[in-house]
């Protein structure tokens, strides 16, 4: 009867928060246990949207898995795809065109303040504010549109294909992407005045939700979430892949712990992605968007790993492979699984409308994390 | 007391239109063709139907501004479909309502379930009473007004506690207390805020409240006190209506929708009416007592200035202060992200109620004082 | 270079552990009742200091199955990778979510998918998967759902 009632023993109350709510923002279910408003405990349900990419993959040729990924964390599409074309190109020592890579840099910058306009948006949407998710979907419109006109797609789009990318960009790209940083340049401050600066947000987000360095890397927390805390997690930084190594930006690190530095992590880094692209926007060498490589492709025989950094922290790709044209098994070590391990600990003894606020801060994509 | 002192000159008029003429004549008409209970009941009849006539136009003219506010600030066009300009898009709504199944859920209590949204309903009606919609045109000019709005608007509590109970619904529990107790707190900062007023004015009469604002709004002539009492007036009429920043009770991203989550149709009409209601009602107390009811703006002996002032009619001066601060208390909600409920009961127990309650005493010794104008 | 010092301190704590060749990181293979001293020594050996488990994962071998533990250093970036060969017919190891709290949301991942059972974990119960689906896991070769699975 008790368990009916959804009471516990002790007499608190549990509540279902999805899979249908507004503040997951998909179909997560987490069961909390609530004591008045208090949070005493937080569990994670998925599976929802689980949709066994990994099976998916095993009879998928090389050339076709990466279309899958886009579907994964489908707000850093493009980051994802990059992930699959690199463990190919690795396995199979691939040479890709210098204008590949910085057009993949730069359409992975793009997605990533994307990703982070749609946070910023929802973010303040959970915490009760509606209006300021028009105002970044009125500049995420423009990256669609940049986005929609290269490759044809705007959300989940494929773009970045093994040995470089699917077609060369389209003849506006460069004329439409300035236009686009011009644009974000006369808003970032609005932002700021609008969310950053007030009061009621900021009493919000200090202080709620502290995940300490140590616990950040015990639970593997990845990508601003864990930079929030101090830990220095920055894939592109650490173990750079493509052409990082030669760029000119920083590490966004906060050390407040709380959801405000996590917040704050995502907004400085916005920056440091329009920094790398006004890099190379106007520094794309000529040549071959793509490198010769044969129709079918096969993996040698072993295993393969590598790591990109997407908006929500560290995507590894982790091929098995037998020598055919399909990996024998594959594993996406996803960041929003392991960001999400960590809400429980994060949300005990807060306040009910603190986990929006935390579940904010980590950034959840629901299919990133079920796959 | 000081309005009584000054000398009541009479507003020139030339009315073109007048509500409280048509009222008069209304009257003098039922009174010559019947008897007086007869005419008595005709008009009770005729306010009967004048107010939910009023209920229904007010309610589709509110949600159709708050759209279209709402639309501005977020940088979109709002409703634009249905009728000219999108002026029909609430009616179409409120037929989409009337049609729709009010489903009851199977656990819940559903006597007091079907009950809430009435007495959510009722209440609203009830603070029609002593509303002063224009130069002595009122339904019921008695001389506790003051007294009545803030026992009465306590009242909405109930309705929603009630939903909140018989909705056998975790969400709607936890809604329905929260909303308990931010409504009880900031009762205590609205009442005094319009105490501080009542101080001033020496009377608990709206309509005697207004006289007093002749020679210029108390928001004017009441220097900081009245000033304080009326920024407090309105964060704690805001909380009190469960607008947002504090609409705590229906959180949409904490609670899906707090009391009212399991109505549907016509009863979850009512509540969302309801709402606008109250807050139509509370701007218009606020309108009454802080800007000068209908009192046209005048500004010290620009005599030309003020004639032309005095030519609009004070149902518009009246409409137009209200919407204005039902504009505001929209701008807030579009604006501002929502506080949690432990700093809301903070800001209330621990900021506005101290403040509020030395702002009477300064508002008390300037009344003694007389150092308003 | 940082493998061969890798693998020289290694050796020196456990000198049975065998290490696999032409890998991009430094491959450890070792026995299941190995792998929870190995961990503690990994996590809180200071000139080691693997204190954050990137991916933990698992792969059907059909004979047998491997436990894939990739390790990270966030003081000394370096990165090995053990894997723990397990029994098909009876997966059992013992859990790391004490060492590594990450562990405990992967684990049970691994658990539901490849039916490993990891001793003394803390809640091993289904996390994505429906009720009703224990004893079936689907990411093992030998799994077929004929309604649900199209084969290309």
């Amino acid at each position: 009867m008790v368990e009916e009632l959804g009471i516990t023993t002790e007499g608190d109350l549990q509540i279902n928060v999805g899979p249908q709510h507004p503040a997951t923002h998909g179909v997560l279910h987490l069961i909390l246990t609530l004591n008045g408003e208090t949070i005493k405990k937080v569990e994670p349900h998925l599976g929802y949207i689980h949709r066994s990419i990994e099976k998916m993959c095993e009879s998928l040729t090389y050339r076709q898995f990466s279309y899958v990924t886009s579907r994964m964390d489908y707000l850093s599409s493009h980051i994802n795809n990059n992930a699959c074309a690199l463990v190919v190109e690795k396995a199979m020592q691939i040479e890709v065109p210098e204008r590949a890579k910085v057009i993949r840099v730069l359409v992975d910058e793009l997605t990533r303040i994307a990703s982070h306009e749609l946070w910023w948006g929802a973010m303040a949407m959970d915490l009760g504010a509606f209006t300021p998710f028009f105002h970044a979907f009125r500049e995420r419109e423009s990256i669609n549109d940049i986005m929609e006109e290269t490759c044809g797609a705007r959300l989940t789009m494929n773009y970045i294909v093994p040995g470089g990318l699917m077609q060369d960009i389209h003849p506006d790209f460069q004329k439409r992407v300035k236009h686009f940083i011009q644009l974000y340049k006369s808003k970032i401050d609005e932002y700021n005045e609008m969310v950053t600066g007030n009061i009621i947000f900021q009493n919000r987000m200090k202080g709620v939700g502290i995940l300490s360095a140590e616990d950040a890397i015990s639970y593997g927390v990845t990508g601003p979430a864990a930079r929030g805390s101090g830990v220095s997690c920055d894939v592109r930084k650490m173990y750079p892949y493509e052409i990082y190594d030669k760029l000119d930006f920083n590490e966004v690190l906060e050390t407040g712990c709380d959801s405000f530095a996590r917040y704050m992590v995502r907004i400085r880094e916005m920056n440091e992605s329009v920094k790398i692209i006004e890099q190379l926007i106007d520094n794309i060498p000529e040549g071959d968007y793509q490198a010769k490589t044969k129709a079918v492709l096969k993996l040698p025989k072993g295993e393969f790993y590598q790591r990109v950094e997407t908006a929500r922290g560290e995507l590894g790709v982790y091929i098995v492979s037998e020598g055919g044209t399909t990996p024998y098994r594959i594993k996406f070590r996803s960041p929003g699984f392991s960001n999400l391990s960590a809400l429980d600990h994060m949300a005990r003894g807060s306040k009910l409308g603190d986990l929006v606020a935390m579940m904010g801060t980590l950034d959840l994509v629901i299919p990133d994390i079920d796959r | 007391m000081k309005w009584q002192c000054a000398d009541k000159k009479k507003i020139k008029t030339v009315w073109n239109f007048s509500l409280s003429k048509i009222a008069g004549d209304v009257d003098q008409w039922l009174h010559q063709t019947f008897n007086p209970t007869w005419a008595l009941v005709a008009e009770m009849v005729i306010v009967g139907v004048g107010v939910i006539g009023l209920f229904a136009a007010l309610g589709l003219v509110l949600v159709l501004m708050e759209r279209r506010v709402a639309a501005w600030i977020q940088i979109r066009l709002g409703p634009n479909r249905v009728g000219p300009k999108g002026l029909l898009q609430s009616l179409a709504d409120t037929v989409k309502l009337l049609v729709k199944e009010g489903m009851t859920p199977g656990g819940a209590d559903k006597f007091l379930f079907n009950l809430a949204p009435f007495i959510a309903m009722i209440v609203a009606m009830l603070l029609m009473a002593p509303i002063v919609f224009a130069k002595d045109f009122v339904i019921w000019d008695m001389n506790i007004g003051v007294l009545y709005v803030s026992a009465i608007s306590s009242l909405s509590v109930i309705g929603i506690l009630m939903a909140g109970w018989a909705s056998n619904n975790k969400y709607s529990l936890m809604g329905a207390m929260r909303s308990g107790a931010q409504i009880v707190s900031y009762e205590l900062s609205a009442g005094l805020s319009v105490l501080t007023i009542v101080i001033l004015t020496g009377s608990l009469n709206l309509t005697d409240i207004i006289n007093s604002q002749q020679n210029g709004w108390w928001i004017f002539k009441g220097h900081i006190p009245v000033i304080i009492a009326f920024v407090i007036f309105i964060i704690a009429v805001t909380a009190e209506t469960n607008r947002a920043p504090f609409d705590l009770a229906e959180a949409e991203s904490e609670l899906t929708a707090g009391f009212h989550t399991e109505y549907s149709g016509m009863k979850f009409a009512l509540f969302f009416l309801a709402e606008y209601i109250n807050v139509f009602i509370v701007c218009a107390i606020g309108a009454t007592i802080f800007l000068g009811g209908w009192m046209p703006f005048h500004i010290g002996n620009w005599n030309s200035f003020n004639h032309v002032m005095d030519y609009i009619p004070s149902s518009i001066w009246f409409f137009g202060k209200t919407f204005f601060l039902i504009f505001v208390i929209m701008w807030f909600r579009w604006t501002f992200p929502r506080l949690r409920i432990d700093q809301l009961l903070n800001l209330e127990w621990k900021y506005l109620l101290p403040i509020s309650m030395f702002n009477i005493l300064l508002a008390t010794a300037m009344a003694i004082l007389g150092w308003h104008f | 270079m940082q493998i061969e010092e890798l693998k020289i301190k290694i050796t020196a704590l456990f000198p049975t552990v065998v290490f696999a060749e032409g890998t991009q990181w430094l491959t450890l293979n070792i026995e299941p009742t190995e792998w929870l001293p190995l961990a503690k020594q990994l996590r809180n050996e200071d000139a080691l200091y693997f204190d954050f488990l990137s991916c933990l994962t698992c792969v059907d071998w059909k004979t047998h199955l491997t436990m894939v533990y990739h390790l990270d250093s966030t003081k000394y970036r370096h990165t090995i990778v053990v894997k723990v060969k397990l029994d098909a017919a009876k997966p059992e190891i013992e859990t790391v979510s004490t060492i590594w709290k990450t562990a405990e949301s992967h684990e049970r991942e691994v658990y539901e998918m490849f039916g490993v059972n990891f001793l003394n974990h803390p809640d091993l119960r289904l996390m994505i998967l429906p009720d009703g689906w224990e004893g079936k896991n689907p990411l093992r070769k030998d799994f077929e759902d004929p309604i649900n699975m199209i084969r290309l």
